[in-house]
Protein backbone atom coordinates (compact mmCIF):
# COMPACT_ATOMS: atom_id res chain seq x y z
CA UNK A 1 0.00 0.00 0.00
CA UNK A 2 1.30 3.37 -1.09
CA UNK A 3 2.22 5.94 1.86
CA UNK A 4 -0.72 8.19 1.20
CA UNK A 5 -3.07 5.52 1.04
CA UNK A 6 -2.03 4.09 4.14
CA UNK A 7 -2.08 7.27 6.21
CA UNK A 8 -5.46 7.96 4.79
CA UNK A 9 -6.59 4.72 5.89
CA UNK A 10 -4.68 5.06 9.44
CA UNK A 11 -6.23 8.34 10.03
CA UNK A 12 -10.21 7.53 8.98
CA UNK A 13 -9.50 3.94 11.11
CA UNK A 14 -8.23 6.28 14.15
CA UNK A 15 -11.15 8.72 13.78
CA UNK A 16 -13.44 6.30 13.78
CA UNK A 17 -12.66 4.28 16.89
CA UNK A 18 -11.90 8.37 18.63
CA UNK A 19 -15.24 8.97 17.83
CA UNK A 20 -16.83 5.46 18.89
CA UNK A 21 -14.14 5.65 22.36
CA UNK A 22 -15.59 9.00 23.07
CA UNK A 23 -19.31 8.59 22.52
CA UNK A 24 -18.88 5.13 24.66
CA UNK A 25 -16.92 7.45 27.31
CA UNK A 26 -20.01 9.81 27.92
CA UNK A 27 -21.45 7.08 29.99
CA UNK A 28 -19.04 5.01 31.34
CA UNK A 29 -17.98 7.42 33.94
CA UNK A 30 -21.78 8.05 35.07
CA UNK A 31 -22.26 4.77 35.06
CA UNK A 32 -19.17 4.23 37.78
CA UNK A 33 -19.71 7.09 39.61
CA UNK A 34 -23.76 7.29 39.78
CA UNK A 35 -23.85 3.84 40.86
CA UNK A 36 -21.75 4.56 44.34
CA UNK A 37 -24.02 7.92 44.97
CA UNK A 38 -27.05 5.96 44.73
CA UNK A 39 -25.72 3.37 46.88
CA UNK A 40 -24.66 6.42 49.77
CA UNK A 41 -28.42 7.67 49.27
CA UNK A 42 -30.31 3.66 49.46
CA UNK A 43 -27.91 3.21 52.57
CA UNK A 44 -28.91 6.44 54.00
CA UNK A 45 -33.00 5.36 53.56
CA UNK A 46 -32.14 2.01 55.21
CA UNK A 47 -29.84 3.58 58.08
CA UNK A 48 -32.81 6.45 58.66
CA UNK A 49 -35.54 4.81 57.77
CA UNK A 50 -36.78 8.44 56.16
CA UNK A 51 -38.95 8.05 52.92
CA UNK A 52 -37.39 11.21 52.15
CA UNK A 53 -34.31 9.37 51.32
CA UNK A 54 -35.83 6.53 49.71
CA UNK A 55 -37.64 9.12 47.48
CA UNK A 56 -34.32 10.93 46.70
CA UNK A 57 -32.94 7.19 45.91
CA UNK A 58 -35.44 6.36 43.61
CA UNK A 59 -35.02 9.57 41.74
CA UNK A 60 -31.45 9.25 41.02
CA UNK A 61 -31.52 5.18 40.59
CA UNK A 62 -33.92 6.22 37.71
CA UNK A 63 -31.36 8.09 35.81
CA UNK A 64 -28.43 5.76 36.46
CA UNK A 65 -30.54 3.69 35.00
CA UNK A 66 -31.54 5.37 31.86
CA UNK A 67 -27.83 6.19 31.75
CA UNK A 68 -27.18 2.73 31.89
CA UNK A 69 -29.77 1.81 29.10
CA UNK A 70 -28.26 4.99 26.84
CA UNK A 71 -24.57 3.12 27.39
CA UNK A 72 -25.88 -0.36 26.77
CA UNK A 73 -23.88 -1.94 24.13
CA UNK A 74 -21.66 1.18 22.89
CA UNK A 75 -18.57 -0.54 23.62
CA UNK A 76 -18.92 -3.25 21.64
CA UNK A 77 -18.90 -1.30 18.22
CA UNK A 78 -14.68 -0.50 19.70
CA UNK A 79 -14.65 -4.73 19.21
CA UNK A 80 -15.76 -5.05 16.08
CA UNK A 81 -13.40 -2.37 15.08
CA UNK A 82 -10.64 -4.32 17.10
CA UNK A 83 -11.43 -7.68 14.70
CA UNK A 84 -12.57 -5.45 11.23
CA UNK A 85 -9.99 -2.14 11.37
CA UNK A 86 -7.51 -3.37 13.68
CA UNK A 87 -6.93 -7.29 12.52
CA UNK A 88 -3.03 -7.04 13.11
CA UNK A 89 -3.03 -5.59 16.70
CA UNK A 90 -5.85 -7.93 17.48
CA UNK A 91 -3.59 -11.08 16.56
CA UNK A 92 -0.79 -9.58 18.02
CA UNK A 93 -1.96 -9.08 20.92
CA UNK A 94 -4.89 -11.60 21.35
CA UNK A 95 -3.76 -13.27 24.10
CA UNK A 96 -3.22 -10.62 26.32
CA UNK A 97 -5.91 -8.57 25.79
CA UNK A 98 -8.26 -10.82 25.47
CA UNK A 99 -7.99 -12.28 28.87
CA UNK A 100 -8.89 -9.33 30.72
CA UNK A 101 -11.72 -8.74 27.97
CA UNK A 102 -12.97 -12.18 28.85
CA UNK A 103 -12.43 -11.63 32.69
CA UNK A 104 -14.64 -8.48 32.43
CA UNK A 105 -17.35 -10.08 29.95
CA UNK A 106 -17.44 -13.45 32.02
CA UNK A 107 -17.45 -12.04 35.78
CA UNK A 108 -18.29 -8.09 36.86
CA UNK A 109 -20.48 -7.83 33.49
CA UNK A 110 -22.56 -10.52 34.97
CA UNK A 111 -22.10 -9.43 38.19
CA UNK A 112 -23.73 -6.21 37.41
CA UNK A 113 -26.32 -6.85 35.20
CA UNK A 114 -27.55 -9.49 37.29
CA UNK A 115 -28.12 -7.08 40.75
CA UNK A 116 -29.02 -4.08 38.20
CA UNK A 117 -32.17 -5.60 37.64
CA UNK A 118 -33.08 -6.79 41.25
CA UNK A 119 -31.95 -2.58 41.94
CA UNK A 120 -34.11 -1.00 39.98
CA UNK A 121 -37.57 -3.38 40.16
CA UNK A 122 -36.49 -4.91 43.78
CA UNK A 123 -38.41 -2.01 45.72
CA UNK A 124 -41.18 -3.84 48.21
CA UNK A 125 -40.37 -7.01 46.10
CA UNK A 126 -36.98 -8.37 47.86
CA UNK A 127 -36.07 -8.09 51.32
CA UNK A 128 -34.87 -4.32 52.17
CA UNK A 129 -31.26 -6.03 53.14
CA UNK A 130 -30.97 -7.51 49.69
CA UNK A 131 -32.74 -4.71 47.73
CA UNK A 132 -29.75 -2.74 49.78
CA UNK A 133 -27.15 -5.40 48.97
CA UNK A 134 -27.64 -5.45 45.47
CA UNK A 135 -27.54 -1.63 45.08
CA UNK A 136 -23.92 -2.36 46.35
CA UNK A 137 -22.96 -5.15 44.61
CA UNK A 138 -24.16 -3.05 41.10
CA UNK A 139 -21.42 -0.18 42.07
CA UNK A 140 -19.05 -2.80 42.80
CA UNK A 141 -20.03 -5.03 39.21
CA UNK A 142 -19.62 -1.90 36.84
CA UNK A 143 -16.36 -0.74 38.98
CA UNK A 144 -14.58 -3.88 38.61
CA UNK A 145 -15.70 -4.05 34.99
CA UNK A 146 -13.99 -0.99 34.32
CA UNK A 147 -10.56 -2.46 36.44
CA UNK A 148 -10.08 -5.20 33.24
CA UNK A 149 -10.72 -2.51 30.80
CA UNK A 150 -8.14 -0.21 31.80
CA UNK A 151 -5.60 -3.39 32.52
CA UNK A 152 -6.15 -3.56 28.96
CA UNK A 153 -5.66 -0.26 28.28
CA UNK A 154 -2.71 0.15 30.53
CA UNK A 155 -0.93 -2.83 29.05
CA UNK A 156 -1.00 -0.71 25.46
CA UNK A 157 1.16 1.85 27.19
CA UNK A 158 2.88 -0.16 29.53
CA UNK A 159 3.56 -3.60 27.97
CA UNK A 160 4.83 -5.57 31.07
CA UNK A 161 4.38 -9.02 32.08
CA UNK A 162 4.64 -10.38 28.24
CA UNK A 163 6.55 -12.48 26.58
CA UNK A 164 6.40 -12.72 22.23
CA UNK A 165 5.85 -15.95 20.38
CA UNK A 166 7.81 -15.57 17.28
CA UNK A 167 6.49 -18.32 15.90
CA UNK A 168 2.64 -17.56 15.89
CA UNK A 169 3.50 -13.83 15.77
CA UNK A 170 1.45 -13.18 19.29
CA UNK A 171 2.35 -11.46 22.51
CA UNK A 172 1.63 -14.39 25.52
CA UNK A 173 0.92 -13.41 28.87
CA UNK A 174 4.18 -14.55 31.30
CA UNK A 175 2.54 -13.25 34.37
CA UNK A 176 -0.70 -12.38 35.07
CA UNK A 177 0.26 -10.08 38.07
CA UNK A 178 2.56 -7.75 35.84
CA UNK A 179 -0.27 -7.41 33.58
CA UNK A 180 -2.66 -6.53 36.40
CA UNK A 181 -0.33 -5.36 39.15
CA UNK A 182 1.64 -2.93 36.68
CA UNK A 183 2.60 0.72 37.57
CA UNK A 184 0.53 1.80 34.83
CA UNK A 185 -2.38 -0.26 35.22
CA UNK A 186 -2.49 0.94 39.17
CA UNK A 187 -2.69 4.18 38.62
CA UNK A 188 -4.56 4.34 35.02
CA UNK A 189 -7.34 2.66 36.91
CA UNK A 190 -7.49 5.24 40.03
CA UNK A 191 -6.98 7.96 38.24
CA UNK A 192 -9.94 7.04 35.67
CA UNK A 193 -12.28 5.80 38.40
CA UNK A 194 -11.90 8.57 41.01
CA UNK A 195 -12.16 11.22 37.86
CA UNK A 196 -15.62 9.27 36.80
CA UNK A 197 -16.92 9.61 40.87
CA UNK A 198 -15.92 13.59 40.24
CA UNK A 199 -17.78 13.48 36.89
CA UNK A 200 -20.91 11.81 38.27
CA UNK A 201 -21.06 14.03 41.63
CA UNK A 202 -21.31 17.27 39.12
CA UNK A 203 -24.36 15.59 37.34
CA UNK A 204 -26.06 15.03 40.71
CA UNK A 205 -24.96 18.89 41.37
CA UNK A 206 -26.04 20.52 38.36
CA UNK A 207 -29.73 19.01 38.06
CA UNK A 208 -30.27 19.23 41.71
CA UNK A 209 -28.93 23.37 41.51
CA UNK A 210 -31.41 23.35 38.49
CA UNK A 211 -34.16 22.51 40.77
CA UNK A 212 -33.05 25.05 43.06
CA UNK A 213 -32.48 27.96 40.38
CA UNK A 214 -36.50 27.05 39.03
CA UNK A 215 -37.85 26.74 42.73
CA UNK A 216 -38.60 23.13 42.49
CA UNK A 217 -38.06 20.61 45.20
CA UNK A 218 -35.92 22.82 47.16
CA UNK A 219 -34.91 20.77 49.97
CA UNK A 220 -34.41 17.32 47.76
CA UNK A 221 -32.00 19.21 45.55
CA UNK A 222 -29.81 20.29 48.82
CA UNK A 223 -30.21 16.63 49.86
CA UNK A 224 -28.91 14.94 46.37
CA UNK A 225 -25.98 18.04 46.77
CA UNK A 226 -25.00 17.30 50.05
CA UNK A 227 -24.17 13.81 49.63
CA UNK A 228 -23.00 14.32 45.52
CA UNK A 229 -20.88 17.46 46.87
CA UNK A 230 -18.97 16.08 49.52
CA UNK A 231 -18.24 12.59 47.57
CA UNK A 232 -17.29 14.88 44.62
CA UNK A 233 -14.78 16.97 46.77
CA UNK A 234 -13.28 13.83 48.26
CA UNK A 235 -13.42 12.35 44.42
CA UNK A 236 -11.76 15.62 43.21
CA UNK A 237 -8.73 15.39 45.63
CA UNK A 238 -7.90 11.59 45.05
CA UNK A 239 -7.83 12.56 41.11
CA UNK A 240 -4.84 15.23 41.66
CA UNK A 241 -3.34 12.95 43.89
CA UNK A 242 -3.90 9.84 41.70
CA UNK A 243 -2.94 12.59 38.43
CA UNK A 244 0.40 12.98 40.17
CA UNK A 245 0.80 9.20 40.44
CA UNK A 246 -0.24 8.85 37.05
CA UNK A 247 2.49 11.37 35.77
CA UNK A 248 5.34 10.37 37.67
CA UNK A 249 4.56 7.02 36.08
CA UNK A 250 4.17 8.34 32.53
CA UNK A 251 7.96 10.30 32.49
CA UNK A 252 9.64 6.57 33.63
CA UNK A 253 7.04 4.69 30.95
CA UNK A 254 6.99 7.37 28.37
CA UNK A 255 8.56 10.29 28.27
CA UNK A 256 7.72 10.76 24.87
CA UNK A 257 4.45 11.46 26.09
CA UNK A 258 5.70 13.70 28.97
CA UNK A 259 7.74 15.79 26.96
CA UNK A 260 4.55 16.77 24.75
CA UNK A 261 2.36 17.31 27.65
CA UNK A 262 4.45 19.51 28.90
CA UNK A 263 5.49 20.99 25.00
CA UNK A 264 9.14 20.53 25.95
CA UNK A 265 11.89 20.25 23.32
CA UNK A 266 15.04 20.63 24.81
CA UNK A 267 15.69 18.65 28.37
CA UNK A 268 16.57 19.93 31.38
CA UNK A 269 17.77 19.62 35.03
CA UNK A 270 15.34 21.55 37.81
CA UNK A 271 12.83 21.77 34.54
CA UNK A 272 9.78 24.16 35.49
CA UNK A 273 6.27 23.36 34.56
CA UNK A 274 4.21 25.20 32.67
CA UNK A 275 1.11 26.64 34.90
CA UNK A 276 -0.46 28.78 31.92
CA UNK A 277 1.27 28.81 28.88
CA UNK A 278 1.33 28.31 24.95
CA UNK A 279 2.69 25.36 23.13
CA UNK A 280 5.32 26.76 20.11
CA UNK A 281 6.35 24.59 17.19
CA UNK A 282 9.48 22.94 17.73
CA UNK A 283 10.26 25.08 20.91
CA UNK A 284 9.46 24.85 24.59
CA UNK A 285 6.29 26.08 25.75
CA UNK A 286 6.47 29.57 26.99
CA UNK A 287 4.14 30.95 29.83
CA UNK A 288 4.01 31.35 33.38
CA UNK A 289 6.25 28.97 34.89
CA UNK A 290 7.03 26.93 38.44
CA UNK A 291 10.43 26.58 38.94
CA UNK A 292 11.63 22.72 39.48
CA UNK A 293 8.06 21.83 39.53
CA UNK A 294 8.65 19.40 36.48
CA UNK A 295 11.85 17.95 37.98
CA UNK A 296 9.90 17.17 40.94
CA UNK A 297 6.70 15.55 39.66
CA UNK A 298 9.02 13.20 37.25
CA UNK A 299 11.83 12.47 39.33
CA UNK A 300 10.55 13.35 42.84
CA UNK A 301 13.87 15.13 43.02
CA UNK A 302 13.53 19.60 42.36
CA UNK A 303 16.86 18.82 40.33
CA UNK A 304 16.11 15.85 38.32
CA UNK A 305 17.09 15.68 34.72
CA UNK A 306 13.73 15.74 32.65
CA UNK A 307 14.32 15.01 28.88
CA UNK A 308 12.90 16.94 25.90
CA UNK A 309 11.39 15.73 22.74
CA UNK A 310 14.94 16.87 21.22
CA UNK A 311 16.73 14.57 23.53
CA UNK A 312 14.39 11.66 22.72
CA UNK A 313 14.84 12.13 18.85
CA UNK A 314 18.31 13.07 18.85
CA UNK A 315 19.23 11.02 21.64
CA UNK A 316 21.77 12.28 24.74
CA UNK A 317 24.59 10.16 25.65
CA UNK A 318 24.93 12.00 29.16
CA UNK A 319 21.53 11.04 30.35
CA UNK A 320 21.42 7.47 28.36
CA UNK A 321 19.17 8.37 25.84
CA UNK A 322 19.24 6.69 22.58
CA UNK A 323 18.44 8.11 19.43
CA UNK A 324 15.38 7.15 17.81
CA UNK A 325 17.52 6.76 14.44
CA UNK A 326 19.34 3.29 16.32
CA UNK A 327 16.16 2.15 17.51
CA UNK A 328 14.78 2.41 14.18
CA UNK A 329 17.56 0.34 13.23
CA UNK A 330 17.20 -2.08 16.02
CA UNK A 331 13.93 -2.70 15.21
CA UNK A 332 14.35 -3.38 11.43
CA UNK A 333 16.89 -6.36 12.71
CA UNK A 334 14.20 -7.44 14.38
CA UNK A 335 11.67 -7.24 12.50
CA UNK A 336 14.14 -8.96 9.19
CA UNK A 337 14.93 -11.65 11.99
CA UNK A 338 11.07 -12.41 12.44
CA UNK A 339 10.84 -13.10 8.89
CA UNK A 340 14.00 -15.12 8.57
CA UNK A 341 12.76 -17.03 11.72
CA UNK A 342 9.49 -17.74 9.79
CA UNK A 343 11.40 -18.56 6.73
CA UNK A 344 13.47 -21.15 8.76
CA UNK A 345 10.80 -22.42 10.72
CA UNK A 346 9.25 -23.52 6.72
CA UNK A 347 11.94 -25.42 5.84
CA UNK A 348 12.94 -26.67 9.64
CA UNK A 349 16.06 -25.36 9.58
CA UNK A 350 16.68 -25.16 13.73
CA UNK A 351 19.97 -23.70 13.34
CA UNK A 352 18.94 -20.39 11.87
CA UNK A 353 15.80 -20.38 14.01
CA UNK A 354 18.06 -20.35 16.73
CA UNK A 355 19.77 -17.56 15.23
CA UNK A 356 17.54 -15.42 14.11
CA UNK A 357 15.53 -16.17 17.24
CA UNK A 358 18.12 -14.89 19.40
CA UNK A 359 18.59 -11.55 17.16
CA UNK A 360 14.87 -10.35 17.16
CA UNK A 361 14.56 -11.49 21.30
CA UNK A 362 17.71 -8.75 21.85
CA UNK A 363 15.78 -6.07 19.71
CA UNK A 364 12.40 -6.61 20.49
CA UNK A 365 12.05 -3.64 22.61
CA UNK A 366 12.47 -1.88 20.23
CA UNK A 367 10.31 -3.47 17.47
CA UNK A 368 8.08 -1.08 17.32
CA UNK A 369 10.71 1.62 15.87
CA UNK A 370 11.52 -0.40 12.77
CA UNK A 371 8.13 0.68 11.70
CA UNK A 372 8.87 3.79 11.27
CA UNK A 373 9.82 5.99 8.19
CA UNK A 374 11.27 8.67 9.63
CA UNK A 375 12.66 9.48 13.26
CA UNK A 376 9.77 12.85 13.42
CA UNK A 377 6.95 9.82 13.05
CA UNK A 378 8.50 9.17 17.06
CA UNK A 379 7.01 12.60 17.88
CA UNK A 380 2.98 12.94 18.97
CA UNK A 381 0.88 15.80 17.89
CA UNK A 382 2.40 18.09 20.69
CA UNK A 383 -0.14 21.29 20.61
CA UNK A 384 -3.46 18.65 21.14
CA UNK A 385 -1.44 16.97 23.94
CA UNK A 386 -0.02 19.95 25.42
CA UNK A 387 -3.39 22.02 25.22
CA UNK A 388 -5.79 18.70 26.60
CA UNK A 389 -3.20 18.36 29.62
CA UNK A 390 -3.22 22.02 30.76
CA UNK A 391 -6.72 22.35 30.16
CA UNK A 392 -7.87 19.32 32.26
CA UNK A 393 -5.66 19.65 35.02
CA UNK A 394 -6.65 23.83 35.39
CA UNK A 395 -10.37 22.07 35.28
CA UNK A 396 -9.08 20.10 38.18
CA UNK A 397 -8.05 22.14 40.74
CA UNK A 398 -11.27 24.47 39.48
CA UNK A 399 -13.61 21.78 40.67
CA UNK A 400 -11.57 21.35 44.18
CA UNK A 401 -11.83 25.16 44.71
CA UNK A 402 -15.44 25.09 43.76
CA UNK A 403 -16.11 21.96 45.28
CA UNK A 404 -14.89 23.09 48.89
CA UNK A 405 -16.60 26.49 48.01
CA UNK A 406 -20.03 24.52 47.60
CA UNK A 407 -19.59 22.68 50.99
CA UNK A 408 -19.03 25.59 53.11
CA UNK A 409 -22.31 27.47 51.59
CA UNK A 410 -24.13 24.28 52.13
CA UNK A 411 -23.29 24.58 55.56
CA UNK A 412 -23.83 27.49 56.28
CA UNK A 413 -27.27 27.22 54.31
CA UNK A 414 -26.76 30.27 51.87
CA UNK A 415 -26.32 27.76 48.58
CA UNK A 416 -30.33 28.47 47.55
CA UNK A 417 -29.85 32.00 48.11
CA UNK A 418 -26.59 32.07 45.51
CA UNK A 419 -27.37 32.32 42.30
CA UNK A 420 -23.29 32.32 41.02
CA UNK A 421 -22.81 29.00 42.80
CA UNK A 422 -26.22 27.58 41.62
CA UNK A 423 -25.32 29.01 37.76
CA UNK A 424 -21.69 27.43 38.09
CA UNK A 425 -23.21 24.01 39.66
CA UNK A 426 -24.86 23.89 36.24
CA UNK A 427 -22.36 24.65 34.17
CA UNK A 428 -19.96 22.40 36.14
CA UNK A 429 -21.21 19.00 34.45
CA UNK A 430 -20.19 20.32 30.88
CA UNK A 431 -16.87 21.01 32.44
CA UNK A 432 -16.43 17.57 34.15
CA UNK A 433 -17.41 16.40 30.99
CA UNK A 434 -15.01 18.46 28.48
CA UNK A 435 -11.90 17.53 31.71
CA UNK A 436 -12.95 13.51 31.30
CA UNK A 437 -12.75 13.50 27.18
CA UNK A 438 -9.81 15.65 27.56
CA UNK A 439 -8.51 13.04 29.85
CA UNK A 440 -8.16 10.49 27.69
CA UNK A 441 -7.25 13.01 24.47
CA UNK A 442 -3.96 13.14 26.74
CA UNK A 443 -3.77 9.57 27.41
CA UNK A 444 -4.27 8.49 23.86
CA UNK A 445 -3.05 11.85 21.34
CA UNK A 446 0.19 11.60 23.45
CA UNK A 447 0.77 8.38 22.96
CA UNK A 448 0.63 8.04 19.49
CA UNK A 449 2.49 6.57 16.97
CA UNK A 450 1.96 3.60 19.44
CA UNK A 451 -0.59 1.19 19.75
CA UNK A 452 1.95 -0.92 21.63
CA UNK A 453 4.28 1.61 23.22
CA UNK A 454 7.61 0.99 21.20
CA UNK A 455 6.13 -2.72 20.38
CA UNK A 456 3.36 -1.58 16.97
CA UNK A 457 2.48 1.76 15.48
CA UNK A 458 -0.86 2.04 14.23
CA UNK A 459 0.51 1.79 10.86
CA UNK A 460 1.31 -1.59 11.26
CA UNK A 461 -1.49 -2.46 13.36
CA UNK A 462 -4.24 -1.52 10.98
CA UNK A 463 -6.02 -4.10 8.71
CA UNK A 464 -5.49 -3.46 4.76
CA UNK A 465 -8.45 -2.88 4.01
CA UNK A 466 -10.22 -0.35 1.63
CA UNK A 467 -10.10 3.62 3.01
CA UNK A 468 -13.43 4.03 1.25
CA UNK A 469 -14.70 1.18 3.84
CA UNK A 470 -13.94 3.19 7.07
CA UNK A 471 -15.56 6.42 5.57
CA UNK A 472 -18.51 4.71 5.05
CA UNK A 473 -18.76 3.07 8.37
CA UNK A 474 -17.06 6.58 10.38
CA UNK A 475 -20.36 8.25 9.14
CA UNK A 476 -22.68 5.91 9.24
CA UNK A 477 -21.75 5.68 13.05
CA UNK A 478 -21.81 9.37 13.33
CA UNK A 479 -25.76 9.17 12.05
CA UNK A 480 -26.66 6.26 14.24
CA UNK A 481 -24.83 7.90 16.84
CA UNK A 482 -26.25 10.77 16.97
CA UNK A 483 -30.04 9.88 16.34
CA UNK A 484 -29.81 6.78 19.87
CA UNK A 485 -28.11 9.86 21.38
CA UNK A 486 -30.96 12.26 20.61
CA UNK A 487 -33.40 9.93 21.25
CA UNK A 488 -31.97 8.99 24.75
CA UNK A 489 -31.30 12.08 25.48
CA UNK A 490 -34.42 12.97 25.46
CA UNK A 491 -36.04 10.58 27.98
CA UNK A 492 -33.05 11.70 29.88
CA UNK A 493 -34.36 14.91 30.50
CA UNK A 494 -37.97 14.18 29.94
CA UNK A 495 -37.60 12.67 33.35
CA UNK A 496 -35.18 15.42 34.99
CA UNK A 497 -37.51 17.99 34.31
CA UNK A 498 -40.90 15.72 35.09
CA UNK A 499 -38.43 15.94 38.83
CA UNK A 500 -38.55 13.14 41.88
CA UNK A 501 -41.82 11.98 43.32
CA UNK A 502 -41.59 13.41 46.66
CA UNK A 503 -45.70 12.52 47.35
CA UNK A 504 -45.64 15.36 49.62
CA UNK A 505 -43.06 14.96 52.06
CA UNK A 506 -41.53 18.31 50.66
CA UNK A 507 -41.08 20.55 48.10
CA UNK B 1 -35.72 -25.59 42.82
CA UNK B 2 -38.29 -24.86 39.90
CA UNK B 3 -40.20 -22.77 42.56
CA UNK B 4 -37.25 -20.28 42.80
CA UNK B 5 -36.84 -20.25 39.16
CA UNK B 6 -40.44 -19.16 38.93
CA UNK B 7 -40.32 -16.23 41.24
CA UNK B 8 -36.98 -14.73 39.40
CA UNK B 9 -38.86 -15.44 35.99
CA UNK B 10 -41.89 -13.69 37.46
CA UNK B 11 -39.97 -10.99 39.23
CA UNK B 12 -38.16 -9.92 35.93
CA UNK B 13 -41.48 -10.18 33.65
CA UNK B 14 -44.00 -8.48 36.37
CA UNK B 15 -40.91 -5.85 36.40
CA UNK B 16 -40.88 -5.20 32.37
CA UNK B 17 -44.97 -5.11 32.54
CA UNK B 18 -44.84 -2.72 35.38
CA UNK B 19 -42.48 -0.43 33.64
CA UNK B 20 -43.56 3.17 32.74
CA UNK B 21 -44.32 4.76 29.71
CA UNK B 22 -40.43 6.13 29.35
CA UNK B 23 -39.29 2.79 30.55
CA UNK B 24 -41.02 0.87 27.25
CA UNK B 25 -39.54 3.39 25.30
CA UNK B 26 -35.92 2.61 26.39
CA UNK B 27 -36.43 -0.78 26.00
CA UNK B 28 -37.31 -0.55 22.64
CA UNK B 29 -34.60 1.71 21.18
CA UNK B 30 -31.98 -0.44 23.33
CA UNK B 31 -34.16 -3.59 21.00
CA UNK B 32 -33.70 -1.31 17.81
CA UNK B 33 -29.85 -0.17 19.21
CA UNK B 34 -28.97 -4.36 19.05
CA UNK B 35 -30.31 -4.73 15.97
CA UNK B 36 -28.49 -2.34 14.21
CA UNK B 37 -25.41 -3.14 15.86
CA UNK B 38 -25.89 -7.10 15.71
CA UNK B 39 -28.15 -7.50 12.82
CA UNK B 40 -26.78 -4.79 10.32
CA UNK B 41 -23.04 -3.30 11.49
CA UNK B 42 -21.81 -6.55 12.32
CA UNK B 43 -22.90 -8.47 9.51
CA UNK B 44 -22.31 -6.81 7.01
CA UNK B 45 -19.87 -3.89 7.79
CA UNK B 46 -17.64 -5.29 10.28
CA UNK B 47 -16.40 -8.99 9.29
CA UNK B 48 -13.09 -9.80 10.87
CA UNK B 49 -10.41 -9.27 8.80
CA UNK B 50 -8.76 -12.26 9.93
CA UNK B 51 -11.13 -15.03 9.05
CA UNK B 52 -12.22 -16.95 12.18
CA UNK B 53 -12.33 -20.69 9.94
CA UNK B 54 -8.39 -19.96 8.55
CA UNK B 55 -6.08 -21.94 10.10
CA UNK B 56 -3.73 -21.08 13.14
CA UNK B 57 -0.80 -20.84 10.95
CA UNK B 58 -2.08 -19.30 7.89
CA UNK B 59 -3.08 -16.38 10.54
CA UNK B 60 0.30 -15.54 11.49
CA UNK B 61 1.65 -15.98 7.62
CA UNK B 62 -1.22 -12.96 6.69
CA UNK B 63 -0.35 -10.71 10.12
CA UNK B 64 3.11 -10.80 9.33
CA UNK B 65 3.25 -10.48 5.66
CA UNK B 66 1.00 -7.31 6.22
CA UNK B 67 2.98 -6.07 8.81
CA UNK B 68 5.91 -6.56 7.03
CA UNK B 69 4.59 -4.96 3.72
CA UNK B 70 5.07 -1.27 4.90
Amino acid sequence: MNDFLLTSLVDWSRAQFALTAIYHWFFVPLTLGLSFIVAFMHSMYMKTGDEKWKNTTKFWMKLFAVNFAIGVATGIILEFEFGTNWSNYSWFVGDIFGAPLAIEGIFAFFLESTFVAVMLFGWDRVSKKFHLLSTWLTAIGTNLSAIWILVANAWMQDPAGTHFNAETARNEMASFASVVLSETAVSKFLHTIFQAYLLAAFFVIAIAAWYILKGRHIKFAKRSIAIAATFGFLASIMVATTGDMSAYNVAKKQPMKLAAMEGLYTGKTKAHLIALGLSKKGEDAVGIKIPGLLSYLSTRDFNGFVPGINDLVEGNTEYGIIPIEERMANGKIAIQALTDYQEALKNKDSVKMTESLALLEANYKDFGYGFLKNKKEAVPPVGITFYSFHLMVALGFYFILFLFWLLILLKRDKLHTNKLALWLSVIGIALAYIASELGWVVAEVGRQPWTIQDILPVSAAVSEIGTGHVQTTFFMFLAIFTILLIAELGIMLKLIKKGPNLKNEEE
Amino acid sequence: MKTTIYKIWRFYIDSFRNTGKYGKRLFLIILIKFFIFFGILKVFFFKDHIKKDLPEKQKTELVINEITKN
